[in-house]
């Protein structure tokens, strides 16, 4: 159903069109190039378009012309290894047709390669009942399996179903209504994709990173906010956590960020390897690049595009994670859209509907049931860039509403040489409660407690500072100067991580546990002795702490460690036997 | 081309044509007065009814009964290789008494954005000969590197120097520099044009002047034409431009402006909400492209009102630029030139273009150390106010004292002085020389080895 009508009115990105039946979020052509855009308010027979591309040169008068159709993405295979731009037109595809490195408009580009051929093997057969979500044949795309499955709106009896080399477009699967299905499906970006549950968020998304894993967890299906000021170091976490998170698919959205940071990222990724298989990072991974001077619409679009794409994956059982970055210059496009259409401004100029756009968004996050009865999660790590470091402000603020997990990357410690800079008295994680039982099982039982002593230990460090800062170390008690100790400890064995060290890199969490125990033994150990009137100065410089130091950098950190309590044990009762 | 004299309206830099047939968006706009003289404008906002035009000379002397063209395309420069030596008016328009450009090409002052994917990363080493820039702050072809100042400090002078001294060390490559000034009192753009013609800087630039009594309006395309003669001269002929954008602050207020003239709902401090994505269609056309020889790299210049620096413009220009080199007022009252603190300053494409084969292998050490050593003096003069240096131990009076020597000696260093970049690290190291080597902890012994002047002589 396409339905003409004429443009009205053009103010910047915002173009209001006339004689043209619409609905909110219809995806409309605009002028004798056809540009994108899509209807986001109507009044009378007049319609509100945001336009995805630059609008010089357009007048009114021009044609109109209305898909009927919201903005969707394509989803089949060949998503992965892909970089698209905010709507789904891949960057490299775009180049081509355009014969130039700048973006021209009117070009439009398919999200899937229309040409390139996939082996299907089908897994119904003929007679299947299928409904909505199910798997009906399985496609290798990369070392990924990708499941092709029936749209969630479609169910009926296998007719007849093929096997062999198709394109995406190919109808592989005939439903005895008649409905053809292909290797590729349409979903409007602005929906969620159905599941049949959400689960409890209760299994951890294993980062291998210490201070993430051990002090602030995130779940699978989770969501976390990551400030990034000045030099943090926010990249370094993020392809740590790109290429070790234990999730399958990586799907990242560069939005509004600097062109050649993003050149970075593009120039970067298909290099990464994954550690896991050796294979390029990217054969898991689909890349989301919209700069800030890519048109404002297609901005606000990109992390609909993301995550609707992370959502597809999940429903065929895999855990993905995505990465947005950052979602202040996603608000920032809504905030310049609302003041085009001249809505009454919120808080500093933003939408009145900022919170409840933030929190729809984050709440796209989940570990669900599927519709096809699998297990699948989408966990989302938005970075926030407050201006001016200033955290008071309405986006940060409505992001920490929402997210469970705040990991504070702090500028002064990457200064200090302090990596991963994450400050581990402002970050915080609400789901360790929620973990506990996974905990209990998997690691110890005892993990829980330890990691509380250690966070209570740092919590002290920070109040013995600030006496320190006054009076000096010095005149600390012995008792308190032992603290102090024990909390170095902590910080430069535990929280420290060297993330180009290749065995460092990536801690296990019973690794994790037996270093955290490690210390706290030390600190009981140290303190007993104290009490019992060994001098401080032995106690901190037995020789088995220093190589407690240096343990996390062995590749057989089992023996090494086992070998350096047994060092420490003895040290101990040397010196206990020496003050008899 | 009709010509209509429907203006209903006159407000401010604005005027409201009516009753039209279809005008485009963005499209140039002629406005011919009754004495004759024709004014030039850019269609802001366009619908069956009424078509709003900002006039970039201004509106004064215009009446309803002024005629007005709509040329049918957007503002387009005429480029050609012979803009290298001219000096043109903000709106483009030859200043220096020569003839008009003969245009080999005209081209959108709009600017299209890059494909990300097209984009090289940066990472060549550009030397400035100015040494908190060239030690601490690299610059690298293709990146956006902003002065921040303030009123009354000599970031002019910074950025004629490094316009002057500019180069890619060891590399023949063509160079060349497009200078715009936005709001630049005429005193200021005397100096910069004497300076041009006393080096013979001229002839390998291009110089966009609006000066401060020009309309506000005509700002906002200067940094577009100047950007877009750029990118021709960068990619038609293969040359690495540098663009010195001065000053940012006026091009703000005029955005500002132009958003209260047309009513618009003002976002943080009565700038316009749409700010952040304006600032980076200026910012974002530094780069380098795969497969392309030229490159554009930006040096803008921006005030900080009050020297605050979470103002919005500098807030704003900070997340979009690579870094920022700031002047300090503290410096520039002790008489250092220039009074660059390598603080605050920073260059995140620094770590890409530096090192062994770029620049040498010990760069990054002697940065860092320095740095730190810096900033440790820094603070213990905080506290030498409070107890006085009699109660600082020997190592930190040993900082303290590095702390002078750094501005002295590092930071201090004259307007035609031109270091290498050898002689750059040269002085971070007889610097450092000075502290004992047990506190160099951010530089390995190997290093040491190789460059510390203790171990050197012997």
């Amino acid at each position: 159903m396409e339905v003409k009508g004429t443009i009205y009115r053009i103010a910047g990105p915002v173009v209001t069109v006339i004689d043209v039946p619409t609905k909110m979020y219809d995806v409309v052509k605009i002028g004798n190039e056809g540009l994108m855009g899509e209807v986001i308010g109507i009044e009378g027979d007049k319609s509100t378009i945001q336009v995805y591309e630059d609008t010089s040169g357009i007048a009114p008068g021009e044609p109109v012309e209305n898909t009927g159709m919201p903005l969707s993405v394509e989803l089949g295979p060949g998503l992965l290894e892909s970089i698209y731009d905010g709507i789904q037109r891949p960057l490299p595809v775009l180049m081509e047709k355009m014969k130039s490195d700048f973006i021209e408009r009117g070009v439009t580009a398919p999200g899937l390669d229309r040409a390139r051929e996939w082996e299907f093997t089908p897994v119904a057969t003929i007679g299947t009942e299928v409904k909505g979500g199910d798997i009906i044949g399985t496609v290798p795309e990369t070392h990924i399996e990708h499941k092709i499955m029936v749209p969630p709106n479609v169910s009926g009896v296998v007719d007849d179903i093929k096997s062999g080399s198709f394109k995406v477009t190919d109808c592989v699967c005939t439903l005895a209504d008649g409905t053809e299905l292909t290797l590729m499906q349409k979903w409007p970006v602005r929906a969620p994709r159905p599941s049949r549950k959400k689960l409890m968020p209760n299994i951890p998304l294993i980062t291998g990173q210490r201070i993430l894993d051990g002090l602030f967890p995130l779940a699978k299906g989770g969501t976390a906010a990551i400030p990034g000021p000045f030099g943090s170091g926010k990249t370094v976490t993020q392809q740590q956590l790109a290429k070790w998170s234990d999730t399958e698919i990586v799907v990242y959205i560069g939005c509004g960020e600097r062109g050649n940071e993003m050149a970075d990222v593009l120039n970067e990724f298909p290099e990464l390897a994954d550690p896991k298989t050796g294979k390029p990072l990217m054969e898991r991974t689909v890349l989301i690049a919209n700069t800030s001077n890519m048109p404002v619409a297609a901005r606000e679009a990109s992390v609909y595009t993301g995550i609707t794409i992370a959502e597809y994956y999940r429903d065929m059982g895999y855990d993905v994670s995505l990465m947005a970055d950052s979602t202040s210059r996603w608000a920032e496009a809504m905030r310049e859209i609302s003041s085009r259409l001249e809505e009454m401004p919120g808080e500093e100029g933003y939408p009145a509907y900022l919170s409840a756009r933030l929190s729809e968004f984050y709440e796209r996050a989940g570990r669900v049931d599927t519709l096809s009865g699998l297990t699948g999660s989408v966990t989302v790590i938005g970075a926030v860039s407050p201006p001016g470091g200033d955290f008071s402000e309405p986006v940060t603020q409505n992001t920490l509403r929402i997210v469970k997990v705040f990991w504070a990357l702090d500028s002064k410690l990457s200064q200090k040489r302090h990596f991963p800079s994450i400050n581990w008295l402002e970050s915080y994680s609400l789901y360790t409660d929620l973990l506990s039982d996974w905990y209990n099982e998997q690691v110890s039982p005892e993990w829980l407690q330890l990691r509380g002593e250690a966070m209570e230990i740092l919590q002290k460090e920070s109040e013995l500072q600030e006496i320190v800062q006054l009076v000096g170390s010095d005149a600390l008690p012995e008792d308190q100067q032992l603290t102090m100790e024990v909390a170095r400890m902590l910080r430069e064995i535990f929280l420290q991580q060297n993330a180009f060290h290749p065995v460092d890199t990536f801690c296990t969490m019973e690794h994790q546990y037996r270093l955290i125990k490690a210390i706290l033994k030390y600190s009981d150990m140290a303190n007993n002795a104290l009490e019992s009137g060994i001098p401080l100065e032995d106690i901190i410089s037995v020789k088995s702490k220093d190589d407690l130091s240096k343990v996390k950098f062995e590749k057989e950190l089992d023996k090494e460690l086992d070998k350096v309590l047994a060092t420490m044990n003895e040290e101990f009762e040397t010196m206990r036997e020496a003050v008899k | 081309m009709k010509e209509y004299k429907t203006i209903n309206e006159v407000s401010g830099p604005l005027i409201f044509v009516e009753k039209t047939e279809p005008v485009g968006y963005n499209e140039l706009v002629y406005i011919k007065l009754e004495d004759g003289t024709t004014k030039r404008g850019q269609v802001l906002d366009t619908s069956k009814d009424i078509v709003v035009v900002q006039v970039f000379e201004g509106t004064g002397g215009l009446n309803r009964s002024c005629g007005v063209r709509f040329t049918g395309e957007t503002i387009k420069l005429p480029v050609s290789i012979d803009l290298l030596g001219r000096i043109l008016s903000g709106s483009g328009d030859p200043l220096d008494g020569g003839p008009r450009i003969v245009p080999e090409d005209r081209i959108d002052i709009g600017g299209a954005a890059m494909n990300p994917y097209a984009r090289k990363p940066p990472e060549d080493f550009i030397q400035t000969g100015i040494s908190t820039i060239d030690g601490m702050n690299t610059l690298v072809r293709g990146q956006k590197l902003p002065i921040f100042s303030g009123s009354g400090l000599p970031h002019n002078d910074i950025a004629l120097q490094i316009a002057r001294q500019a180069k890619v060390p060891g590399s023949e490559e063509a160079f060349a520099v497009v200078f715009a000034g936005m709001g630049i009192t005429n005193e200021e753009a005397q100096t910069f044009m004497q300076d041009f013609e006393r080096t013979g800087a001229l002839e390998r630039a291009v110089v966009f002047l609006n000066l401060a009594d020009d309309p506000a309006v005509e700002r906002l395309i200067t940094p577009r034409l100047a950007l877009t003669a750029a990118e021709y001269l960068a990619y038609e002929h293969d040359m690495h431009v540098l663009v010195v954008l001065t000053d940012l602050t006026n091009y703000a207020e005029a955005l500002r402006q132009m958003g209260a003239a047309r009513e618009e709902v003002p976002g943080r401090r009565g700038y316009p909400g749409y700010m952040y994505t304006d600032f980076s269609t200026i910012y974002e056309r530094a780069g380098v492209i795969k497969g392309r020889k030229g490159s554009v790299t930006q040096f803008p210049i921006l005030s900080m009102p009050g020297d605050d620096i979470t103002h919005p413009i500098p807030d704003l220009s900070g997340y979009i630029t690579e870094g920022q080199i700031v002047v300090s007022r503290d410096l520039h009252r002790k008489g250092i030139y220039p009074p660059i603190n390598v603080l605050p300053s920073l260059s995140r494409l620094m770590n890409s273009g530096i090192g062994a084969g770029k620049t040498r292998d010990d760069h990054k050490a002697v940065s860092d150390q320095m740095y730190a050593a810096y900033a440790e003096g820094n603070d213990l003069r905080g506290l030498v106010a409070i107890v006085g240096k009699e109660a600082l131990s020997e190592r930190d009076r040993k900082f303290l004292e590095f702390a002078d020597m750094f501005e002295d000696q590092f930071v201090r260093q004259g307007k035609d002085e031109d270091r290498s970049i050898e002689t750059t690290l040269e002085i971070g190291w007889n610097l450092l020389a000075e502290l004992s080597e047990a506190q160099l902890t951010r530089i390995d012994s190997e290093t040491i080895a190789k460059y510390h002047p203790a171990h050197r002589a012997k």
